[in-house]
């Protein structure tokens, strides 16, 4: 030991002062190059990995707005919403998330290849893009996803609001029904708005006032651990609610047209020809739109768009078939404005010859004038008169009051029909017009195919002197006039228009519709002959290709049934449409549309002498502006109507109870998930104490009648009243009181 | 010779700075722990540098000479924990690095630094450091060696590596001569290289962490994620930082171990640019203070030892934040004094104690 330290401790020796230098200057350099780094990234880097830190822990996850609710024209709820959950996968957590799809189909009881399919559609999309995994699950698949919060921090769910519609397809093709937004839409430029997952109306109103029902989706930002477990959250931009759309439709009116159609095949269309509102569209088969509010099933896609009977269609407006019978209308305008019908007379004897062939008649009705022709609906008439008339000044005509146009409707995909010409055989088929080609025009046959909605609006049109409307679901002054001047841009048609007609013409016309409904000898819809009630209209019973003369009601081959009827006569208030696609005979048709206008004039003549709320208590009109009726836009006139008429339809709800009211009214036609919606709110409601109610006062106007049937205004306040009174007062006898027939 | 010693010759300025650094270290193992399963680490770590300054006292009363005699033996229990830790270690995430005796667990690594730091200096010392012959400088590269292979087949690459230093250092200041040196680099490159792309010694996990720091973006979810993590964390922090316990990477749990390895990155987001250039210049004064404990040693044996402390502080500081601001590959080394550990505080304190010890003997014959 002492030897070692002799030799280790011999103090001259220490190393030498140059390389403790040296490692003192190395030492230097690399703290330099350790500080150079450190400058690097927090003194010019520092902004870009500030973006990198707040991508990694905030989180943008969507608040879905929910979309406007439909209501229909008296303020009931027709659409509503209900909160819901819905399942997304998040990319963005460095997360594998191909081993955890096995797990999550099974938690989620989806379909593992669908998943996976699901998963690949969204491949190119931008990573921080949740992909919707599963709609609307369930309690038990909520528990799951909190449950498995570590092993799959993927998954997300997000509130949303969903659809829910009236159950049994009530008024299913006019609502339509949303879904996720198609890869062909995003590649549109008018849905430029939407983003890959996104709910759009894929028909119907829900389609066509899209941009207004869907309001602004909102975004929440939320600070997650690098779990991707929220902590906390950074800020939030509210989503917002899409705007309540009030409809046209009637609910009352839309019921009753939706039974009187039943299980036939075929559509109904009942509208107030003075304005072009729609009351009621029923096309049968329906659908149930509540399948698509929630992902729709493939097989019950399938099984949608495979049905021959196309309840997906909308027939009211799709449809385009010869319209029959009904198209004497338009053959009558043309004859007495060229000032040929007035002075025919055609001898009926089950037929005539033209142009070297036989054409029947379903009787022999005898010589007859345009005053019996269009009641008893004789061909023969009619065969002549066309062939008289000429195949392009019938079109002319047919063109003028809208045949083979599109209405311009606020519906998508509405079908224009065909009104033939020599124009149009060139064109379509290059082959010229052969002139006995005419003679089944003249009745409605060969080339001629309408949609329902066209003829209503054509017939309707001329009942109201030529004032010509177009069709719609939605008021203009629901929206805004920016959101009208593209919709009429996006559905085109012949929209409203006055076409001339002479006053005999319109007389004719009408008085020869009304005689239809009249106890008669051939009359064709005298069975749908409705006492105290003015009904006129115009039956069709439409040979189909093939069918000749077969009548098996329902068969493939059996005519398609028209009848095109309305109330009052002249410048009607309600005009309905019926077609039933092999429904045999017109006159069939035609009293399903006496049932729906019984409906109507019913309705009115219980608002003029019902009950209703007192319009002086205050509380009292809370419940229609808690209904949708905006304050500020109430409207005027005979419309009003419409708000007394919600009011007698329940006097006994209070005014608080308002909503709820319209829960217990609405369940019967909602469908609901079970024990969702609104619908379970409604026995809460019931049993409320009756508020104070009084007679109705106010003018309005009354359905009153006379012997002959004729419609009495009591008090009138528009444009259209003033000139259904001065029309009245020529024909009709005043009749004081209120109509009796209750 | 005892008599004469006495604390007013103890280095009070380093111990101050040290300090400084340990108070640092508690409160940021406090910020960044609070929201995770680590939380109240920051308390353990006090009684790691209680028990550390205790240990830095008692060894500088031991006179340096007495250790340099102990170190063979020293260095025989060191190989031999070594093999026992492979035989009866406790398994960490694959690794035997720990002894476990009754509640503390032990990991001999760690110690093996310090005790290889005395043998070194030991070594040289007795060789006078003049010329070494090529025998001399094989038989140090033998001492070195046997330990690192052993660590590093536990393995734990990072720990193994900081005893590279030791040796460097002792044949640097051994008296190398540049040829032999450079000799020896290219022959360590050939090796290195052949080691390296033979892939038995080194796993790949092993490789895949030495290389993803070159991109760590190319792999931003694997191998890099660390990394990215760590610079999105150093970068975010900006010239003033984000605050004490407002760094959303270190708060958010993205920054791994952000109160051990990653406790600079830690730091940096949250006080910034100017709280880690003033930890910087901390490290800077403390490594110059203990050059010149070198340069005032009593003889060539303190001047070695300190010299050895010198050289494995550095290294570890230069690999660990490298690693942090992206310039080193992914190592689990600690920081010495920020990072938690109590096998790090340990040894820092007791290689602290080392330094103190020859210090205090500066002027003793």
């Amino acid at each position: 030991m002492k030897a070692d330290r002799v030799e280790r401790g011999n103090r001259e020796e220490k190393l030498p002062a140059l390389k403790l230098t040296l490692v003192q200057y190395g030492i230097l350099l690399l703290m330099l190059v350790l500080v150079a780094g450190l400058w690097r990234l927090q003194v010019l880097g520092a902004d870009s990995w500030k973006v990198l830190a707040e991508q990694n822990r905030i989180r943008k996850v969507p608040i879905l707005a929910p979309r406007g609710k439909l209501f229909d024209r008296e303020g009931r709820l027709l659409v509503d919403n209900y909160p819901s959950v819905s399942c997304f996968l998040v990319r963005e957590q460095g997360h594998p998330v191909d081993t955890d799809l096995p797990l999550i189909a099974r938690g989620l009881d989806l379909d593992l290849d669908q998943l996976r399919a699901t998963l690949r559609r969204y491949r190119g999309a931008a990573a921080y893009q949740p992909i919707p995994i599963k709609q609307d699950i369930t309690p038990d698949e909520q528990a799951f996803i909190a449950a498995h919060r570590n092993e799959l921090p993927e998954l997300e769910t997000i509130d949303e609001e969903r659809r829910l519609y009236p159950r049994d397809g009530f008024a299913a093709h006019v609502i339509g029904y949303v879904g996720e937004v198609s890869e062909d839409m995003l590649n549109d430029p008018r849905y430029a708005y939407y983003e890959p997952g996104d709910v759009v109306g894929r028909a119907g109103v829900e389609q066509s006032y899209d941009e207004v029902l869907r309001g602004e989706d909102g975004s929440m930002d939320v600070i997650v651990d690098s779990h991707g477990r929220e902590v906390g959250r950074a800020g939030i931009q509210p989503a917002v609610p899409g705007h309540d759309l009030k409809l046209t439709l009637d609910i009352d009116i839309q019921r009753a047209a939706e039974e009187a159609l039943g299980a036939a095949n075929g559509a109904i269309i009942a509208m107030d020809p003075r304005t072009g509102e729609i009351l009621a569209m029923v096309s049968h088969p329906s659908f149930d739109p509540n399948a698509f509010a929630v992902r729709i099933g493939r097989a019950e896609w399938n099984a949608l768009i495979t049905d021959p009977n196309h309840p997906l269609m909308n027939k009211a407006i799709q449809d385009q078939l010869a319209p029959g019978s009904t198209f004497k209308i338009i053959m009558s305008v043309a004859g007495l404005e060229q000032g040929i019908a007035e002075n025919l007379k055609v001898n009926c004897a089950g037929g005539g010859t033209f142009y070297g062939h036989f054409f029947h008649c379903d009787h022999h009705h005898g010589l007859l004038s345009i005053h019996e022709a269009i009641p008893e609906s004789c061909d023969t008439y009619f065969y002549q008169l066309a062939s008289m008339l000429g195949i392009d000044t019938i079109a002319r005509y047919a063109h003028e009051l809208g045949i083979g146009v599109k209405t311009g409707i606020d519906l998508p995909n509405e079908m224009a029909g065909v009104m033939p010409s020599t124009e149009w055989k060139m064109k379509n088929y290059h082959e010229k017009w052969y002139a006995g080609e005419v003679i089944s025009v003249g009745i409605g046959q060969g080339a001629v195919a309408v949609t329902p909605i066209q003829l209503l609006r054509a017939l309707s049109g001329v009942a109201s002197d030529g004032h010509l409307v177009r069709p719609h679901l939605v008021n203009a002054d629901q929206v805004s006039a920016d959101f009208e001047r593209a919709l009429l841009d996006t559905y085109p048609g012949s929209g409203a228009r006055d076409v001339p007609l002479r006053p005999d013409t319109w007389m004719t016309i009408t008085d020869g519709m009304a005689g239809t409904t009249q106890p008669g000898l051939y009359h064709t819809a005298e069975g749908a002959h409705l006492t105290g009630i003015d009904f006129a209209g115009k039956t069709g019973t439409a040979q189909v290709v093939g069918g000749g003369d077969t009548h098996n009601r329902g068969g493939a081959k059996t005519p398609n049934a028209w009848f095109v009827g309305m109330a009052p006569r002249r410048n009607p208030e309600i005009a309905v449409v019926v077609l039933q696609e092999h429904g045999d005979w017109g006159s069939g048709s035609a009293k399903l549309a006496a049932q729906v206008i019984t409906a109507y004039v019913n309705k009115q003549r219980r608002l003029a002498n019902n009950l209703v709320l007192s319009q002086a208590n205050p509380g009292a009109a809370a419940p229609a502006a808690g209904n949708g009726q905006q304050p500020g836009r109430t409207v005027t006139g005979q419309a009003g109507n419409g708000r007394a008429g919600q009011a007698a339809n329940r006097p006994a709800v209070s005014a608080g109870a308002g909503r709820k009211g319209d829960a217990v009214e609405m369940a019967a036609i909602w469908a609901g998930p079970a024990d969702r919606g609104p619908a379970s709110d409604g026995p809460a409601a019931a049993g409320q104490p009756p508020v104070a109610a009084e007679r109705m006062g106010v003018g309005g106007f009354r359905i009153a009648l006379d012997g002959s049937g004729q419609v009495v205004p009591i008090a009138s306040h528009s444009e259209t009243e003033s000139r259904l009174a001065g029309l009245l007062a020529m024909t009709a006898h005043p009749l004081a009181g209120s109509g009796g027939s209750r | 010779m005892q008599k004469a010693l006495g604390y007013r010759d103890f280095d009070w300025p380093l111990l101050g700075m040290v300090l400084v650094l340990c108070v640092l270290s508690v409160f940021e193992i406090y910020s960044a722990t609070m929201h995770t399963k680590y939380i109240g680490f920051h308390i353990k770590q006090m009684y790691w540098i209680g028990g550390g300054l205790v240990l830095m006292f008692a060894l500088a009363r031991l006179d340096y000479h007495r250790l340099l005699d102990f170190a063979y033996w020293a260095y025989g229990v060191c190989l031999l924990s070594l093999v026992a830790v492979r035989l009866v270690g406790t398994r960490v995430m694959g690794a035997r690095r720990w002894i476990r005796l009754g509640p503390i667990h032990f990991q001999p690594s760690e110690w093996v630094k310090l005790v290889l730091i005395v043998l070194m200096a030991h070594y040289f010392a007795n060789l006078g450091c003049k010329r070494l012959t090529w025998q001399d400088i094989f038989k140090a590269i033998g001492l070195v060696g046997l330990p690192m292979l052993l660590v590093v087949t536990q393995p734990d690459l990072g720990t193994a590596l900081t005893y590279f230093p030791i040796l460097v250092a002792g044949l640097f200041l051994g008296g190398i001569h540049w040829r032999q040196a450079l000799l020896l680099v290219t022959v360590a490159v050939v090796m290195v290289v052949g080691v390296w792309s033979s892939g038995k010694v080194i796993k790949p996990y092993q490789k895949a962490r030495l290389t993803s720091f070159l991109n760590p973006d190319a792999d931003p979810r694997g191998t890099g994620y660390h990394l990215r993590q760590s610079l999105i964390a150093v970068g975010s922090g900006g010239i003033w930082g984000q605050g004490a316990e407002k760094g959303t990477q270190t708060q958010g749990d993205f920054l791994p171990i952000p109160h051990a390895d990653f406790i600079f990155a830690a730091f940096s987001e949250e006080h910034g640019f100017v709280g880690a250039f003033l930890v910087l210049l901390l490290y800077f004064a403390i490594l110059m203070r203990l050059i010149q404990n070198a340069q005032t040693a009593a003889d060539i044996s303190g001047s070695l030892l300190v010299m050895g402390v010198v050289a494995v502080l550095t290294f570890q500081i230069m690999v660990n934040i490298g690693m942090v601001i992206g310039f080193m590959p992914v190592t689990g080394i600690p920081l010495p004094l920020l990072s938690y550990g109590g096998s790090s505080v340990m040894f820092t304190f007791l290689a602290l104690g080392v330094v103190m010890n020859v210090r205090m003997r500066r002027f003793v014959n």
